[in-house]
Formats: C-alpha cells, sequence, structure tokens
C-alpha cells in the first residue's frame, strides 16, 4: 500500500562503463546459442545436395556404395541404435548399483574417492580406451566370452555365426565402460538430494536400507535417473573413436551380436578425409546432421529431466 | 512373520553386495586400461619416442615428438579461441543470471557439451577446411576451440557463482563502479578455480580424435604453419594402433601412456585445487 | 585513541556533513519497506537506528548510500540531502556516493585474496591511484585511525582473512576510511563479534565520530544507548520516535518506543 501521491519511481539507470562491461559480456555469452545455430545451418549446407537427392530414401536405403553414388543410412543407423541400446542395457544397472551403492550405503569419507575414480574413466580419451579395446578386449571377446555365450545361448540368432572378436558386442561392452560414469555421476547426485525426510518417513516404518532406497529414494530421483539414461544415451550415440576401433566397420544389418557393423559417427570417422566426390561427401555430412539431430533432442530431453543441482565445480562437463 | 522378516533382510544384505560387486566391476575397467598402459607402454618410451618423429611405414625407430608439439599448438590455437569467449560468457552467466540470454545459454551450453565431437569437426571442415582447400592445423584449433567454450562457460559460471555476495558488496560499497568489481574484484576472486575449469576442458580436448581426422588431419613431419596440416598425438595413437606393425604399436601404447598420464595429472590436480577452495570460503 | 592517532583521523576526513531524509520510501519490487522516512542525521554526531527484525533499519541505512537500489526490484523515492545536494537526483552518480559515504558491514567481509596493506588500499588502487607512497602512507594513516595498526604492522603482507573477527572488521573501517568518506554507515557492525571485540569498535566509533558523521544500525539498545548521540527507532518500515538517545530511551514518547525499549516486544 503506497502512500497517496507518491509515484512508484523507475529504477535508476545503469551508470556508464557498466552498459557497455555488461553488453561485451552478453555477446560472449551469445556465442554459445549463435555456434549451436551455425553448426546446424553448416551442415544442412554442406549436407544439401545428398538431403535434395536422396530425401527421406536416405533413411531407409541399407546400399552404401561410394561407387555407384548410391548412399543409404540403415545400415548406420541399425549399428549405432544397436550398439548403443546394448551399451545401455549393460550400464544402466551397473550404474544406478554403484549410485545406490555410493549414495545410500558408503561411508562419507569413501563416497568421495570411489567417485573420483568413476570419474576417471570418463576422463580417459576414446582413443585410448579403442586401444585397449583392440589389444585387450577382442582377443577376450574372441577367445573367452563369445565361445561361453556360444555354448550356454548359441541357439538364439543373437549368438549366431562365428565369433571374431571385433563386432557388435564388442562395442556395445566398450560403449558401456565409456558411459557408465555418467549414468553414476548424475544418479548419484539426483539421489544425495532426495531429503533425508523421505528416507527417514520410511525407516520410521519399519523398512530395511534397500526397502527404504526403493520405495522412498528411487521414485523420488525417477526423472533425474531417466535424464541421466538420455544422458549416456546421447553419449553411447556420439561415440567415435573406441567404437571404430572395434566394430569391424562393414555396413551391413545382421541379427548377431558377434557380426562386424558399422555406426554412423564411424563411417563419417573413416570414410571422410578420403571421400572423393561431392556428393559423397555430402552424403557423409547428411548422416552428421542426423547424429547432430538425434543427439541435441535426447541432450535437451535428459537436460529438462534432471534438475540443476547446485553443487561444486563438477569435472564430468560432458 | 520371523521368516518374511528374514527374507526381507536376506534380501537387503543381498542389496549390499550386488551394489558393492556393480562398484567393483566399474572400477575394474579403469585398473585394467591403466594396468595394460602401464606394463606395454613403459616399454616402448625412450628418448627417441619424444624427439623423433615418425619412421618409414614398417620400419621400425621414430617417435611422436612432432605429434606431441602439434597436439599442443592445437590446444594453445583452442584456447585463444575458447577461454576468452568462455570466461566471459561465464561471467556474464553467473552476474545477470536471470535474463533470457542466461537461460538461453545455460540451456545450450549444456547440450552442446553433449553433442559429438565429430561433429564439432564437420562444423570446422565446413568453416575452415573447404574455404581454404585443405586441411590445416587452424581447422583443427577450431574444432577443438569450440567445443572448449561451452565447457568453460559453465565451470566458470559455476565458480564465480560461489564467490559471496559480500565480496561483491564491499567493493560497491568503495564507491567502485559495477564492471570494476566484476573484473578487479570478484574475478580474481574466483580466478584459482577458473583455471582449475580450464584445465580440465584443456586435458579433455587434448584427447580428442574424431575432430581431429579431418581438419589437422595429421602430419609426418615437423609443422609449424598453422595454415597447414599437423600431426597431434590422439591421431597418430589412432593410425599406429589400427596400422599393421608391431612396432608401430607399441608406439601407440606409448603415446596412449603419455595421454593418459597428462590427462590423469590434470584431473587429479583440479579435484585437489577444488578441494581446498572448498575448505577456503 | 591518544592525541597523534586523533589526528591521523582527522587528516583523513577532509569534510564531513550532516544527512537530511525526506519522506524516503522504498520498494522490494512490490513490498513497501519503508514508508516516509524522514529525519536529520547530525554531523559529528552518532546516530543510531534500532527496531526489531524487519522494520527496516538496514534498509534505510543502504537507501544512505545508493546500495538499495543495487538488489533486482528495488528502488527509492524521496530525497536524501547530504551538503546541500540530494544524493537522488536525477543525474547523479550513485558510484561517487558510495565513494562519498562508506560503509561497515554485519559481517567483516576483507578481500579474501588480498593481505591486510591490500585490503586497506582497496578503495584507492581499484579507483587508479598509483603514487605507491601516497597509498601507503594513507594505509598506515587508516589503519591508525581503525586502532588496528599496532596490531598488523608487521604482518601487512598476510591475508586479510589471517585476522582474527574483530581485526578483521577493524580492517573493514580502515578501508572504508581509507577513501576518505564523508559519512560512515555501520550496519549491526559488531553482531558477529565477541564482547570484547564489540566494546572495542563501540570506543573506535565514539572516537571516530569527533571527526566523522556516523550512522549506525543496531539491534542491541543497550549498544545504542551506550553509543549514539541520537537514535531513531524504527517499527514496519515507519519512524515511530526519533530523538537524543538520552530523551528516547528514558521518556519515550510514544506507546510503541516504550514496549520495544522495555523487551515487550523485539
Amino acid at each position: 500500500m503506497s502512500i497517496a501521491g507518491t509515484r512508484v519511481p523507475a529504477a535508476s539507470p545503469p551508470r556508464s562503463g557498466d552498459r557497455p562491461f555488461q553488453l561485451l559480456l552478453a555477446v560472449m555469452a551469445a556465442a554459445v546459442p549463435v555456434v549451436i545455430g551455425a553448426i546446424l545451418v553448416a551442415l544442412i549446407i554442406a549436407g544439401w545436395p545428398a538431403i535434395t537427392q536422396f530425401g527421406a530414401r536416405f533413411f531407409v536405403t541399407s546400399t552404401w556404395d561410394p561407387v555407384a553414388r548410391v548412399f543409404g543410412v540403415l545400415p548406420f543407423m541399425y549399428g549405432t541404435v544397436v550398439s548403443s541400446s546394448l551399451a545401455l542395457l549393460i550400464a544402466v544397472p551397473l550404474g544406478l548399483g554403484v549410485a545406490i551403492f555410493l549414495s545410500e550405503l558408503v561411508p562419507g569419507w569413501l563416497r568421495s574417492p570411489i567417485s573420483f575414480l568413476v570419474e576417471l574413466l570418463a576422463a580417459i580419451p576414446s582413443v585410448v580406451i579403442g586401444l585397449w579395446g583392440i589389444f585387450v578386449l577382442v582377443p577376450w571377446v574372441r577367445t573367452v566370452l563369445s565361445p561361453l555365450l556360444k555354448s550356454t545361448l548359441g541357439f538364439l540368432p543373437l549368438f549366431s555365426g562365428p565369433p571374431l572378436g571385433i563386432g557388435m558386442l564388442t562395442a556395445g561392452l566398450i560403449l558401456a565402460i565409456m558411459v557408465v560414469p555418467f549414468i553414476v555421476a548424475v544418479s548419484t547426485e539426483v539421489m544425495r538430494a532426495v531429503p533425508r525426510s523421505q528416507r527417514e518417513a520410511a525407516l520410521a516404518l519399519g523398512a530395511t536400507g534397500w526397502e527404504t532406497t526403493r520405495t522412498a529414494v528411487l521414485p523420488y530421483a525417477r526423472s533425474g535417473i531417466v535424464g541421466a539414461i538420455f544422458l549416456a544415451l546421447a553419449r553411447a550415440l556420439g561415440e567415435t573413436m573406441a567404437v571404430t576401433m572395434v566394430i569391424g566397420n562393414v555396413p551391413q544389418i545382421k541379427a548377431s551380436l558377434f557380426a562386424p557393423a558399422y555406426t554412423i559417427p564411424a563411417v563419417i570417422a573413416n570414410e571422410f578425409a578420403e571421400a572423393t566426390s561431392d556428393i559423397y561427401v555430402a552424403a557423409l555430412v547428411y548422416a552428421g546432421l542426423v547424429l547432430f539431430t538425434v543427439t541435441v533432442v535426447v541432450n535437451a530431453l535428459a537436460r529438462l529431466l534432471v534438475s540443476r543441482v547446485a553443487r561444486g565445480p563438477s569435472l564430468i562437463r560432458e | 512373520m520371523d521368516r518374511r522378516y528374514r527374507f526381507r533382510r536376506a534380501k537387503d544384505r543381498g542389496m549390499v553386495v550386488v551394489t558393492f560387486l556393480c562398484t567393483v566391476a566399474v572400477l575394474v575397467p579403469l585398473f585394467l586400461v591403466l594396468g595394460f598402459l602401464a606394463r606395454t607402454g613403459v616399454s616402448a618410451l625412450n628418448w627417441d619416442f619424444f624427439t623423433e618423429i615418425p619412421g618409414a611405414a614398417g620400419e621400425p625407430g621414430g617417435g611422436m615428438a612432432n605429434a606431441i608439439a602439434g597436439t599442443i599448438l592445437l590446444i594453445t590455437l583452442a584456447g585463444a579461441m575458447g577461454i576468452p569467449i568462455g570466461v566471459l560468457g561465464g561471467t556474464y552467466l553467473s552476474e545477470y543470471p536471470s535474463t533470457r540470454l542466461s537461460q538461453v545459454t545455460r540451456f545450450t551450453a549444456d547440450v552442446m557439451n553433449g553433442i559429438p565431437s565429430i561433429v564439432m569437426g564437420l562444423f570446422a571442415y565446413v568453416l575452415i577446411v573447404l574455404p581454404l582447400r585443405h586441411f590445416s592445423a587452424l581447422a583443427g584449433g577450431v574444432a577443438l576451440g569450440v567445443m572448449l567454450i561451452p565447457t568453460v562457460v559453465r565451470t566458470t559460471e559455476e565458480i564465480v557463482r560461489l564467490v559471496p555476495q559480500s565480496v561483491r558488496e564491499a567493493s560497491l560499497a568503495l564507491g567502485i563502479p559495477t564492471w570494476k568489481t566484476t573484473m578487479r574484484v570478484v574475478i580474481p576472486t574466483a580466478a584459482a578455480g577458473i583455471v582449475t575449469g580450464i584445465m580440465v576442458g584443456l586435458a579433455r580436448i587434448a584427447g580428442e580424435t574424431a575432430p581431429l581426422l579431418f581438419t589437422a588431419f595429421g602430419n609426418r613431419f615437423w609443422n609449424w604453419d598453422i595454415l597447414q596440416p599437423i600431426a597431434a598425438l590422439p591421431l597418430q595413437i589412432f593410425a599406429y594402433a589400427i596400422s599393421p606393425f608391431d612396432d608401430w604399436h607399441r608406439q601407440a601404447w606409448a603415446g596412449a601412456l603419455v595421454l593418459v598420464t597428462i590427462v590423469l595429472i590434470v584431473n587429479i590436480a583440479a579435484r585437489f585445487a577444488a578441494n581446498r577452495q572448498v575448505k577456503l570460503r | 585513541m591518544n592525541s597523534v592517532n586523533k589526528q591521523r583521523v582527522a587528516s583523513l576526513i577532509d569534510h564531513t556533513t550532516g544527512i537530511q531524509a525526506d519522506e524516503v520510501h522504498a520498494w522490494f519490487d512490490r513490498l513497501h519497506a519503508l514508508r516516509g522516512i524522514t529525519m536529520i542525521v547530525a554531523e559529528r554526531k552518532i546516530t543510531a537506528i534500532i527496531g526489531p527484525s524487519g522494520c527496516g533499519k538496514s534498509t534505510f541505512l543502504r537507501c544512505l548510500n545508493r546500495m538499495h537500489e543495487l538488489v533486482p526490484g528495488a528502488r527509492v523515492s524521496g530525497r536524501v540531502v547530504m551538503d546541500g545536494q540530494d544524493i537522488y537526483a536525477p543525474g547523479t552518480d550513485p558510484v561517487q556516493v558510495r565513494r562519498r559515504v562508506g560503509m561497515v558491514f554485519q559481517k567483516p567481509n576483507p578481500f579474501p585474496t588480498m593481505s591486510v596493506f591490500q585490503n586497506a588500499a582497496a578503495g584507492l588502487t581499484l579507483a587508479g591511484e598509483r603514487n605507491r607512497a601516497k597509498v601507503e602512507e594513507i594505509v598506515e594513516r587508516s589503519l591508525q585511525a581503525a586502532v588496528l595498526w599496532d596490531e598488523v604492522k608487521d604482518r601487512l603482507h598476510k591475508p586479510g582473512t589471517s585476522l582474527s573477527g574483530g581485526q578483521q572488521q577493524r580492517l573493514c573501517i580502515a578501508r572504508a576510511l581509507a577513501v576518505s568518506p564523508e559519512v560512515l554507515l555501520m550496519d549491526e557492525p559488531a553482531s558477529a563479534l565477541d564482547p570484547a571485540s564489540t566494546l572495542r569498535i563501540e570506543e573506535l566509533a565514539r572516537d571516530l565520530a569527533n571527526d566523522i558523521t556516523i550512522v549506525i544500525v543496531t539491534h542491541n539498545m543497550q549498544q545504542a544507548a551506550r553509543v549514539s548521540d541520537f537514535t531513531g527507532f524504527f517499527l514496519d518500515g515507519e519512524l515511530i520516535e526519533f530523538g537524543s538517545t538520552n530523551d528516547l530511551f528514558t521518556r519515550p514518547t510514544d506507546r510503541r518506543t516504550e514496549d520495544y525499549i522495555t523487551g515487550r516486544f523485539g
């Protein structure tokens, strides 16, 4: 209630020196959305010849023939989706398990070092993980894991065909290793943010630790955990080096996990520098545009689901 | 009643074991990878590795000196582009947090951090390689620099936001204008954390291979011309790893060991710095 | 404070003035926090502002150095006249106002990355003062004026945060004095300090008041009674009563003042 006759005055204008500075900072900040827009525009322009020539057929053609200049991205989409799904299938339960361990079970002094170690796993460059993949994981899959799977589940088409070591299965495994830290980091953060009162309510009813986690913590943190999964998915979809070093790089669609495959990032990585014709280059850019769009959408969804929990500087800023 | 309770308790204990095993399972690859590098990479590390350039295909010998130099040049270029934009942009986000621009930038920076790095390479290709008509260190630097921006923006924002309001008020009450308060008081107070965030960002892009495959492209010789293709450590590791030569495989392991060691040191140092800064507040 | 120090204070403050507040209103967005405050702050006296939490006393203080308007959505109307000039007159630079009116805060806030010396000098160096000798001299004078010099003269380059709470607050006072303000505002300056430090701050304020006008906000009535010459009692954003400290505490004219002073609410 203001006193009659008193106008609410406007705020005083910012002083000179402040305005130009704020403008400079704002321009720098605006660089971020501008660059994303520029990336989109650049991809569309460079991919335009392929977009106009192939259009939507691009997504359903499984031929990738640079010589005949026929390009279809279906095998790569298949490879990308299956390897990423396999990765999530492994990484989500494992990652959630670690997150529960870190957030509910581990004593405080141990939490920081362990989660730091998990973050270190994410810091290892992709090419190094790929290197380890070629020389350690692939032989192991070929000589230990595949025979094991074949002898127990070999009747399934999933595990048919010769175990070469390289292929969809290894790619899924290596992707799982690379995305699990994201699931752990985000899920732990989200679970720790669940208020004490929720846990106490369950415990006061006589619930065990696990029951408390299951009924009080996980449901509360559910949207954040889903966000973590989306984040991991986006990472898996875009992962290039480690995948291309172990997946075999053969554009085919096979049911078996032992078969070599190819992903969108891998084909761009392998063929872009050597692409001979303009339409070849444009087709690869078109594929890159697809990758860009999908990862942006998935990331945006992840961002919306994970509420920003204020904490100190995080070392996983991917 | 008692039996049901015992079952519940068993499940509870079982879950403790399960989650513990999950943790072990997740940490095992970390030690496997590091152990593998330590075992195989050390044997190939010698003086030549750090001073020689690659030898002819198939012949033993040579090193990755030019690749290491190339990586340093690339992250310098990337830093020149990404650090000023990132720090100033991040400062904007923390000093004017509720403007429309801030909300948009915060959101897009997070999204941008998740864009596959190979797409950044495509962007730099269109922007730099096409007009110049050949691969170049500049293109590689731009690809990496574009990746650095959103990382530095977010870490700078988080750090500057931690500077207590009382520090700003003290400066303003002395009659120091807002812009000077931000530049000469707030940012210096946050400087240690900002630098840490930058170092972590640089370590991350130093290990990136995909965006360099068709921008910097790689080079078997010494090159300091930013308009020409240039070698980089991760590129060299990749090329050697998929080659058929044993000696090159060993050098790839050595290169990976060097790369990982640098990345790990930076991350561990950053963690220590972050812990110390929390105590100072 | 000995006479040498008194001289040093006098040399720092070349001019002081009283303040006349005229129908000052303040808002936080739609919240009307101050309603038509009219009062006179006498030159070279200590004026205390008391009242229960949330009554607007800190808000009023911040209107005197144009800090209130820094909060997003905050507004001020009315006049605050110092030396014949309304600091809210259109075209007046608030940054200049803040140089003329110094402020000490409730919780000591030395700059964390600066040494004791740098803290005391901050107002000068940030404004561009390059003359090293002049800065050193002013720093010594202001640390003397804050009765801190003897304790820190051998530790000038240690971090400002390495001092005790009471010392930090005196450092903040020195920092404020170093820019030669005409008025010194103190927002509950001792509330975060132990009783011994509190008394030292109060003594310091009494001595400084010989040369500079002081306005002090306090929730501690005994402190107001000990330290100030004039007191204003605020309640719900209004100035209920104002007068000489002695009169207000022994013969309050308003019922509400009396209730607050006798502890019936607060």
